[in-house]
């Protein structure tokens, strides 16, 4: 037998590594559909808790809402469940398109193509497009999927410090002798909440005749009046040439994301990127889903409005408790803590409270940067926040952090 | 040498170094985690334009730009 017990004895050595170190994922188990309240068996085999879900991506409240639910039953009726084949064989049918078009109309671009997921459309993008002759630059707080997708292309690859325009630009100057330049950002960086500058991203990339490729699975259908994303915050919805997004998150929370931007680039990926080739498309009930949430978005501007106001809610209950947070204006709100084993400690002690957030800590975030994130939805009313602020205070008095500075934090819990 | 390990460990602090860490001219860059090898295309573009010299890729790993010493050493192999 090839796995020998030697094999098997290296693998249980590393994953006993992986939880000495505090750094095993464990499943939580959720009985109930994603919503504000989950029922949640942790841990496993316990009996079930009903707690408030504030670590969900479910940013519009869209994952279990009876129209999209019942469009993909719908979905599911008239094109059945799957397709058995890849786009270009016979995996396409008009609803896909239909999706695609639509994709396109929402984010105002010219072109948009669906892959499985929003990790595949970033994997599957910049090997498509560019070649050894050109360079990425990118900004270093980018998703782990863009850094995947710049390892798989043979372009010349460069860093830019955060949200550092000036230090941008100097990039910009050092490879101008490349023959094309792709600026690359999230439009909303997902652990910290900030948006990327794209007006004057935009306008740096115009000068110095780059591309603007921004990532927006936590922008699209809420960031911007209308929530057509950071590019419609930045008013430069007709500046970006490639957006990826997902439909994992704000758009419906199933599966699948694209890429939409300049037609010919879109046509590339069509012809050349991998991901898209050489896997099945998102299943139709999931297509139609989708579909039916970006109707309900087109409709009217209700559900990112609320969400907006449930997140200043929450921003000024937590500042108003005392807690050090992260600056911004985004649903992403991370509330500073510093110390990994504190950050673990305050989630267990807001769960125990009938709250679920998660504690992230290194190498997830920087070093020293441990926090509780907490991700506000249009799903919450704010019932459920008020509960969810009574619990925060309570585990931040016994901890003793409320009011304290990050400087006080780390001499009491160190980094 | 001097001067030029100034200049290599200036640029090293100012494009890398987010934070009060000290670097001396033997501190591990790469292994140590300062510069990522994404990061150090520009190390090697800042290096040649400098330097007006042109290091073959297979020249530019991550062992040789592992530290200022090391770089310095690599650079001088190519100014002649």
């Amino acid at each position: 037998m090839a796995y020998s017990d030697k094999t098997r004895g290296m693998y249980s050595d590393i994953l006993t590594g992986l939880q000495d170190a505090g750094l095993f994922k464990m499943e939580r188990y959720i009985h109930s559909p994603q919503a504000a309240e989950i029922e949640v068996e942790f841990p496993t085999g316990s009996s079930l808790k009903k707690v408030i879900n504030i670590c969900a991506n479910n940013y519009l409240g869209l994952s279990s809402h009876p129209d999209v639910v019942k469009a993909a039953h719908e979905g599911l009726d008239s094109h059945g469940y799957g397709m058995s084949s890849v786009r270009f064989i016979c995996g396409t049918q008009d609803i896909h398109r239909r999706l695609e078009n639509m994709v396109s109309g929402f984010l105002g671009t010219e072109d948009t193509i669906l892959f499985p997921s929003c990790m595949d459309a970033n994997a599957g993008i910049f090997e498509a497009v560019l070649t050894k002759d050109d360079v990425m630059i990118s900004d270093r707080l980018v998703h782990a999927s863009i850094i995947d997708g710049i390892r798989l292309c043979s372009a010349m690859h460069d860093t830019f410090k955060h949200s550092d325009m000036a230090h941008l630009e100097s990039k910009l100057q050092l490879h101008h002798d490349r023959r094309l330049k792709m600026v690359i950002t999230d439009g909303v960086f997902s652990m910290d909440g900030d948006t990327a500058k794209l007006d004057e991203m935009a306008a740096l990339c115009e000068t110095y005749n780059a591309l603007l490729f921004v990532d927006e699975s936590h922008a699209s259908g809420f960031i911007g009046k209308t929530g057509r994303g950071t590019h419609e915050k930045y008013g430069v919805m007709d500046k970006v040439d490639i957006i990826t997004t997902t439909f994992g998150k704000g758009l419906g929370g199933a599966s699948g994301g694209c890429v939409s931007g300049r037609k010919e680039l879109v046509e590339m990926c069509r012809q050349k990127a991998r991901p898209y080739l050489f896997s099945n498309t998102i299943a139709p009930p999931v297509v139609s889903g989708v579909i039916k949430v970006l109707e309900i978005l087109s409709a009217n501007t209700e559900l990112r409005d609320k969400l907006e106001i449930n997140t200043e809610f929450w921003r000024k209950g937590l500042t108003e408790a005392g807690f050090v947070l992260k600056d911004g204006d985004t649903p992403i709100v991370p509330v500073m803590l510093f110390n990994a084993k504190l950050s673990q400690d305050v989630s267990r002690g807001l769960y125990e409270e009938g709250i679920y957030a998660i504690g992230f800590f290194f190498p997830v975030v920087p070093q020293g940067q441990a926090r509780i994130r907490t991700q506000i939805s249009a799903g919450h009313e704010i019932h459920h926040l008020e509960k969810a602020l009574d619990a925060f205070t309570k585990v931040g008095k016994k901890y003793n952090i409320l009011g304290k500075s990050k400087q006080e934090i780390i001499e009491m819990y160190g980094m | 040498m001097e001067e030029m390990l100034a200049a290599v460990r200036e640029y090293v602090i100012d494009e890398y170094v987010e934070d009060d860490s000290e670097v001396t001219y033997d501190t591990p860059l790469i292994s140590g985690g300062i510069v990522d090898s994404f990061s150090m295309v520009s190390l090697k573009r800042f290096l040649e334009n400098k330097y007006n010299i042109s290091i073959p890729d297979d020249k530019a790993t991550p062992e040789a730009f592992d530290s200022i010493n090391k770089i310095c050493v690599l650079v001088k192999e190519y100014i002649g």
